[in-house]
């Protein structure tokens, strides 16, 4: 088993100190950083996400097999500046104003980081100010907003109108979650996009960064 | 607590409570009847200031509808929960009105129609907006104080919370089933935070001479039955941490509250096996807010059967609160019948069968396994800790024994937890102490020491 594989099984068992080894190992055969990526660590987190979806793995396995990915990317992030190696790109996340609900959003946020993303998270009780700066700061490709209430929900709408009222609501995708939030919801507040889990939300934001 | 107020698991039944506990207007608990208890929520509309009459005006159609429904199909006995969104914590003055607004309806009928209800009150945990969270100081412990005060004055019958104490640690643990940061939450924190808090509300209660019902792990083991739902956590895990919350929940009685205890985490009947106090569950007629593997098992023992939550949304035959109001009250007419006629046992032990082998956190809501992990905690003594590492090392006996011997059947991916989780269990330090000394640098950062009474 060449290298390689050696690096995708490690990280598919979530062995983080296996995968800095065989990452180190691979650099030091002159396997160029983009295929060490693809072919070991990404090839790794696509088995992982399988075998999530098919219920073989739970979140603490794929959060672990992340810190794995994440482990050996960072040996390999120095030499893949202004390669497409680099973080899949922004993404801010926040629950609604007046929702303190936290753990769906944490999930999100964890699975979209094992996915490559770069993810902030600006907390619970977020108000459509503090979502208008952090787009503004930050340049997501993606918001977030999380509800968890029936009466928090339409929260998500007010930020929607303000981003667009401040001129950069075409600057950013953005997507709904929650317990009382559906699709047509999403919709007839103006989002792009509805995910009913953590992991249709990671590949809503692959579609939505893709386009 | 160093006995138990229950004998046998056969014992327990639902409708009966060794401590039963009455409201003012005389509506007993635990008493030989099981009262339906409706909890409800608002459709999707803001809380801002302009629609408080709004939404005033809704609660009293609610609870109008709730008590018409009772009339209509003759139940002379009912609980209101109502469980206040944040803001109307928030704004104590805002929640306050909605408890008398519901309190005068309640009035109405108990004078035009007899019916006795009993409004519960629920306030909301708003220490948890801020990470690591203060419970102890800053506002949102006076600001929640204060709501606890004005709604009992307003006509709450009922105090309860869901608290949040350890929740800052659980979150994070439960997403990479951390066992040790579970432990922590819920045999350290947890109980240190339910020990506070549970003496402030019952020093309030007696003030206003109301009942200081009780507490429930809903953000702890229903977080994790949920997350198990969705496939996001192993069931054994979910069912490990059910009995895990149990001390952290038994706190509140052992500082003065008397029950009924609120549903929504289920692990009340190893509360009630302790102490005797009456308690809520809640199961089938729960599916409107989640699904659960428990639907029938969890009225085994059961004093009130509750609905956990229903947004109030138009069906055929009405709104969802009196369409829910109806379910839960044939469900417990069914239940006090079987009492009536002597049958109850055989009713208990259906709804036990049907449903216990099809999962585990099933398994471990089998009175007989809950008066057991009872047992488990009174003989572990005064200390949380020791109690929720021994109930826990209950719970993952139970499960693996019942693996074993082929009573339920746990998937390949299952069984792996099962016995890392076992293993986990068995290695950890038998004292707080040592356990507090080898957790606290991996949790430093995510919760504030002194706000737990903690070095």
């Amino acid at each position: 088993m060449g290298t390689l594989e050696k690096l995708r099984d490690a990280l598919i068992e979530g062995k983080v100190e296996e995968v800095k080894h065989y990452t180190q190992q691979a650099l030091d055969e002159n396997t160029p950083a983009k295929t060490i990526l693809d072919q070991g660590l990404i090839a790794g987190m696509d088995v992982v996400g399988v075998r999530f979806k098919e219920g073989e793995y739970f979140l603490p396995e794929v959060l672990l097999c992340a810190k794995a990915m994440h482990a050996g990317l960072d040996l390999l992030k120095p030499l893949l500046v202004g390669e497409s190696g680099q973080s899949a790109g922004t993404v801010v996340l926040g629950t609604v104003k007046g929702d303190l609900h936290d753990i769906g959003k944490r999930i999100v946020k964890a699975m979209l980081e094992g996915a490559g993303y770069e993810v902030i998270d600006i907390g619970v009780d977020v108000d459509a100010e503090k979502f208008v700066e952090s787009v503004r700061k930050h340049k997501p490709l993606v918001l977030g907003m999380s509800a968890l209430l029936t009466t928090t929900m339409r929260y998500m709408k007010t930020v929607i109108d303000a981003l667009q009222n401040e001129g950069i609501r075409d600057k950013v995708k953005i997507i709904v979650g929650g317990a009382p939030v559906n699709e047509e919801f999403a919709k007839s507040v103006g989002a792009d996009g509805y995910a009913p889990n953590a992991s249709e939300a990671v590949d809503l934001v692959k579609r939505l960064t893709a386009a | 607590m160093e006995e138990m107020l229950y004998s046998s698991a056969h014992e327990m039944i639902f409708g009966f409570a060794k401590k039963p506990v009455t409201v003012a207007n005389g509506l007993t608990f635990g008493k030989g009847k099981v009262v339906p208890e409706v909890n409800f929520t608002l459709p999707p509309m803001d809380l801002a200031h302009e629609n408080v009459p709004e939404i005033r005006e809704r609660f009293k159609d609610i609870a109008h509808r709730i008590m018409e429904r009772c009339v209509e199909l003759q139940q002379e006995e009912v609980v209101i929960e109502f469980e206040h969104l944040f803001d109307m914590t928030e704004r104590p003055d805002f929640g306050a009105q909605l408890t008398k607004d519901l309190k005068e309806v309640i009035e109405k009928y108990r004078q035009s129609h007899g019916t006795k209800a009993a409004l519960r009150v629920t306030v909301a945990d708003i220490r948890d907006r801020t990470r690591p969270p203060r419970m102890r100081s800053g506002k949102e412990i006076e600001t929640m104080l204060r709501s606890f005060e004005l709604c009992a004055d307003a006509g709450a019958d009922i105090l309860s919370i869901e608290s949040t104490g350890g929740k800052e640690i659980s979150d994070n643990a439960l997403m990479i089933g951390d066992v040790e940061g579970l432990l922590f939450a819920l045999g350290v924190l947890g109980p240190r935070d339910m020990d506070f808090l549970w003496r402030e509300i019952v020093s309030i209660a007696r003030r206003y001479d109301v009942v200081p019902g009780g507490d429930t792990a809903c953000g702890f083991a229903n977080t994790a039955m949920q997350l198990a739902h969705q496939g996001l956590l192993p069931k054994v895990l979910a069912a490990v941490v059910r009995l895990m919350s149990a001390p952290r929940s038994l706190a509140a009685v052992e500082v003065g509250a008397v029950g009924p205890l609120k549903d929504c985490g289920y692990e009340n009947p190893v509360i009630k096996a302790i102490t005797g106090v009456p308690i809520s569950m809640e199961g089938k007629t729960s599916a409107c807010a989640h699904s659960s593997p428990l639907g029938n098992i969890a009225a085994a023992v059961c004093d009130l059967w509750s609905n956990e939550s229903v947004q109030d949304v138009k069906l055929l035959s009405g709104n969802t609160p009196e369409v829910f109001t109806e379910m839960l009250i044939y469900d417990c007419r069914l239940m006090n019948t079987a009492i009536e006629e002597g049958r109850a046992e055989i009713l208990r032990d259906l709804m036990v069968d049907s449903d216990r082998f099809l999962d585990p956190q099933a398994l471990i809501l089998d009175p007989k396994v809950m008066y057991e992990a009872a047992r488990v905690i009174v003989n572990a003594g005064e200390d949380k800790f020791k109690q929720a590492v021994a109930v826990s090392r209950y719970a993952h006996g139970v499960v693996k024994e019942a693996e074993a011997t082929n009573k339920i059947r746990l998937r390949g991916v299952e069984a792996k937890w099962l016995e890392k989780i076992g293993k986990i269990l068995e290695h950890l330090p038998e004292e707080e102490e040592e356990f507090y000394a080898s957790v606290k640098a991996r949790y430093e950062g995510h919760f504030i020491p002194e706000e737990y009474g903690l070095n």
